[in-house]
């Protein structure tokens, strides 16, 4: 696909989004196995219990929930989070039809249709699109493709709970490394109660032949999501894994609590890519996912390097900081960011950078686009530790608003504490010019279309980062519902 | 409370040095300034000591400081038997103003007599100017430091007794800078607090400066805040120069409210002292009000210096613009934090900061959050900072010139401070600070040649 092409695409989509209410509000109707609403210990034992883990996961867990009794909710972003009655929500949720299936006409047909709709290309054009699809629905692995090709390369690829049962010494010695399960109030919610998630280990001198995806999906009514990941990527491995996220039309507020941790080795790369479309909402500020996500890489080999791209249009409130932590000598860590909210969204997102070896370099591109009555907050840390010889970080944050009730915000914050090291960070706000529509307008383009142009300009620095596999399918759920908020 | 609790908690100990000494606060101060008090202390028991939890005090802890139980306090003025000018001069070549002394957070009577200063204006303690000017600082007082925003703002108004009252009628230009001496000055180790009220009246234009001395080597910790009204079409310099001992820590809070056209420059140069906080808030309340905010902090050991600034755009078409430096030698630790917030219908705003920073050793750190918060599509903002070093190629070219690297580093870091200290707008005083610079980055006693102030030991 050439670029102009691609850009026929992206402008197409622009405004074919900025046209419609939100598309994937559905309920699958699909027998779900839950447990009782609230959370104490005996829920979290028998979370563990139905899934079968060994002993060292259900101390992991009870660590982590005792820990979070002990915690309170964070309140220092740029948030207004209605309060959260967690003895309200139901911790589990799993389709109940847990069989293993051999092909696809085994699978519930409502699901799969649930798949079609949401476009993902599960069999045939996953096979076309070289996409292997690790699909989450209410938090257990149903179906996971392609594992076959990837064991061949030694490659693991499974469900989260499919990782505790056949690769517990992998599990017992990263877990928890990069987010420890006491590391904040979400993600000691998370390591008390994740239902399942995805797992990768790509083992030494592998490169990954095809980008590895996952759609996770809020789907049971009143139940917390809350999935774990974890990428390991051995010496001198390379994988790229993907990551949407959709939810059905939901009233009430739904809460998303999920952890990823990344573990990079000597001279690895991770490139991991996420397309968030949760449901933000109606127009009134109604309902919408509350997306409290703790995202974290650790650079832990010489010249290792994780790079976090993200799309971020979808959940009535977003607090996620994708952070690298890099460790070893020459690493390398990357942040590209775009995040639009509309209507009554809330979103404080960034990142944090944390140099610890020499010669690290950080890159951050942060691109906010905010519209209607929603606020959108960059909030970033850049800390160079004392021993950080030769640190580089370059941060670039740039808000974008449209209308004059929106909010734009950035907050930085920048800790050096290395003499030889160089931190620099630029931050911009403006609205589109009129001169810019005028120009437009001028020549024959209509001022929706000329917004779609501009906002597409304004955030392909970002977009053009998103692997070309999916870029197709990002676009589709690339939800700029700018609907009502320009004119 | 399942816990014994063992020690007092330094915000229970002020507390109960507020209950024990509520009648020798309030005494001679009339309702409206007393009324205030009890609603503050409950503000500052809420808000605790400033430290790293307090998201505006994150690089600047407190708590070890307000744990020492030795400070004193004066709830009256102390007696001093000798004359403060004699032993006091301001000595700038050529450099005249008009003195105001302040000893210990207390106005000095003795030491300022009235009739030297510019007429109409009236210059006066607080204590008494809450009395006799009542009607003006009514109007005024704890209008725009609101105690319910920040623990220090709390703590100074429920302990407010004296400090210094200025005010400038409408129309008047002095022409001569007004000079504010702060002097510290104590046997034993001194808490102090003051309290400043000034308004500049209508289309008045004024230059202001505050030093900050201490003269014995005792530890202190000052409480100071400002509430700074300037009127429609005035016009505004303050500057200040923090030159205390190592054992001081200045904690001061300025808020300064502008109405329409006004005009402000500030620019604070802070020298030396242990740790130093300062606090600068400008509401831009009228429309096409500018300001330009500046600071210069240069620290070496284990010098503490922290800028805080929060510029609010309530209106629209105003401008501000902010420019702050650090260069941090030894172990010492830098902080900013810069917020700009303009508000949904403050449309046409513009809005710029900067922060450049220099680190010279390993052991120095610097901490730096800028921010943004702005809740309207027509404005104009942005904001930069970075933390570096001394650029090796330029350090090269002036080597290659035959000049040696000691000389050529001094070149380059008083070249970087320079451009915060050109915005000093009295030719004299920038010829001044820019000496004191000079001699602070030589690591030279920074003082003037014949000031008789021993400020650094």
């Amino acid at each position: 696909m050439n670029t102009e092409t691609l850009m026929e695409d992206q402008n197409k989509l622009l405004h074919e989004v900025t046209q419609r209410d939100y598309r994937f509000g559905f309920v699958t109707d699909i027998e779900t196995d839950t447990i009782i609403k609230g959370l104490n210990e005996e829920v979290i034992r028998i979370i563990s219990a139905k899934k079968d883990e060994p002993e060292f996961m259900l101390e992991f867990r009870l660590k982590a929930y005792r820990r979070w009794l002990t915690m309170k909710m964070p309140e220092w972003a740029q948030l207004k989070i209605p309060e959260i009655d967690y003895q309200e929500i139901i911790f589990y949720a799993a389709p109940s039809q847990q069989a293993k299936y051999e092909s696809l006409n085994e699978v519930d047909p409502e699901l799969l249709r649930t798949f079609e709709k949401l476009g993902i290309p599960l069999e045939e054009q996953k096979m076309l699109s070289g996409v292997a699809v690790d699909a989450v629905i209410d938090s257990v692995s149903v179906k996971t493709t392609f594992k076959e090709t990837l064991a061949e390369r030694g490659i693991i690829f499974c469900s989260f709970s499919e990782a505790v049962k056949h690769h517990p010494d992998l599990i017992q010695k990263y877990l928890g490394m990069a987010v420890p399960y006491n590391d904040n109030y979400f993600a000691a919610l998370n390591s008390a109660v994740f239902s399942d998630g995805s797992f990768v280990y790509i083992p030494k001198g592998t490169k990954c032949p095809m980008e590895l995806s996952t759609y996770f999906r809020i789907n049971a009514q009143n139940t917390g999501q809350f999935e774990r990941t974890l990428i390991i990527a051995d010496d001198d491995s390379y994988v790229s894994y993907l990551e949407g996220c959709t939810a059905p039309m939901r009233d009430e507020n739904q809460l998303h609590a999920a952890v990823v941790e990344i573990i990079a080795l000597d001279r690895a790369e991770v490139k991991y890519s996420t397309v968030q479309n949760w449901y933000p909402g109606d127009k009134n500020g109604k309902g919408g996912i509350f997306n409290f996500v703790t995202k974290r890489g650790v650079c832990k080999g010489i010249s290792s390097k994780i790079r976090w791209n993200q799309v971020e249009t979808g959940s009535a409130i977003t607090w996620k900081y994708p952070s690298c932590i890099l460790m070893g000598d020459n690493s390398v860590a990357e942040f590209n960011s775009v995040a639009l909210t509309n209507n009554f969204q809330q979103a404080d997102t960034g990142t944090k950078m944390i140099h610890i070896g020499k010669n690290t370099k950080s890159t951050i591109v942060s691109k906010g686009i905010s519209a209607g009555h929603s606020s959108n907050s960059y909030r970033g840390l850049v800390r160079v530790s004392p021993k950080a010889e030769n640190a580089r970080n370059y941060s670039q944050c740039d808000s974008l608003l449209l209308g004059d009730t929106c909010g734009a915000h950035t907050f930085p914050y920048i800790e050096v504490a290395n003499s030889s090291s160089i931190v620099e960070h630029e931050a911009t706000t403006s609205k589109i010019g009129e001169d810019q529509i005028f120009y437009c307008n001028q020549r024959g383009i209509s001022t929706e279309d000329a917004i779609g142009m501009i906002v597409n300009g304004y955030a392909r620095e970002v977009i053009n980062k998103l692997p070309m596999e999916f870029a197709v399918e990002a676009q589709k759920l690339l939800q700029i519902s700018l609907e009502g908020s320009v004119g | 409370m399942a816990e014994v609790i063992d020690k007092i908690t330094a915000v229970q100990r002020i507390s109960d040095i507020y209950e024990a000494n509520l009648s020798k606060i309030s005494s001679g101060l009339p309702d409206y300034v007393n009324n205030s008090r009890r609603s503050a202390l409950a503000a500052f028991r809420r808000m605790g000591i400033p430290g790293f939890k307090n998201e505006n005090y994150k690089y600047t802890d407190l708590t070890r400081l307000f744990d020492n139980e030795n400070f004193r306090r004066a709830f009256k003025t102390d007696e001093f038997d000798v004359d403060l000018k004699d032993v006091f001069s301001c000595d700038v070549p050529e450099f005249d103003t008009h003195l105001i002394l302040v000893v210990n957070g207390w106005y000095d009577e003795k030491n300022n007599p009235n009739a030297s200063h510019p007429e109409g204006i009236i210059i006066k303690s607080f204590q008494k100017a809450v009395v006799e000017n009542r009607d003006l600082v009514e109007k005024y007082y704890g209008k725009i430091a609101k105690a319910e925003a920040d623990p220090l703002t709390a703590l100074n108004t429920a302990f407010a007794q004296d400090g210094l009252f200025i005010y400038i009628p409408d129309n008047t230009h002095i022409s001569k800078p007004l000079q504010l001496i702060n002097i510290l000055r104590s046997e034993d180790d001194l808490y102090v607090t003051q309290r400043n009220l000034i308004i500049a009246g209508k289309n008045s234009q004024a230059k202001i400066m505050f030093c900050d001395h201490t003269l014995l080597p005792q530890n202190f910790i000052v409480n100071n805040i400002t509430e700074f009204e300037i009127e429609e079409d005035a016009v505004i310099d303050i500057y200040s120069i923090q030159n205390q001992h190592n054992k001081t820590a200045n904690l001061i809070g300025l808020y300064i409210r502008q109405q329409q056209n006004s005009h402000l420059v500030t620019n604070a140069v802070s020298l030396h002292g242990g740790i130093i906080r300062n606090n600068l808030n400008v509401l831009l309340d009228g429309e096409h009000a500018e300001a330009k905010i500046c600071g210069l902090a240069l620290s070496d050991k284990n010098q503490h210096v922290d800028n805080y600034t929060f510029i609010e755009h309530a209106k629209p078409n105003c401008q501000s613009d902010q420019l702050y430096k650090n260069i941090l030698d030894d172990s010492s630790t830098g902080g900013f934090t810069g917020r700009i917030h303009v508000a949904p219908h403050a449309v046409k705003t513009q809005a710029y900061q900067r922060n450049n920073n220099v680190l010279l050793t390993n052991a120095a750190k610097m901490n730096t959050k800028p921010q943004l918060v702005i809740d309207n599509d027509d404005v104009k903002c942005s904001h930069g900072a970075t933390v570096g070093r001394i650029n090796e190629e330029a350090l090269f070219y002036l080597q290659s010139r035959g000049i040696n690297e000691k000389e050529a580093r001094l070149m380059l870091m008083f070249a970087f401070a320079h451009e915060v200290l050109a915005e000093i707008k009295v030719d004299k005083l920038r010829d001044v600070i820019d000496k004191l610079v000079n001699k602070r980055l030589r690591g030279e006693v920074s003082k003037c040649h014949s000031c008789a102030l021993d400020c650094i030991r």
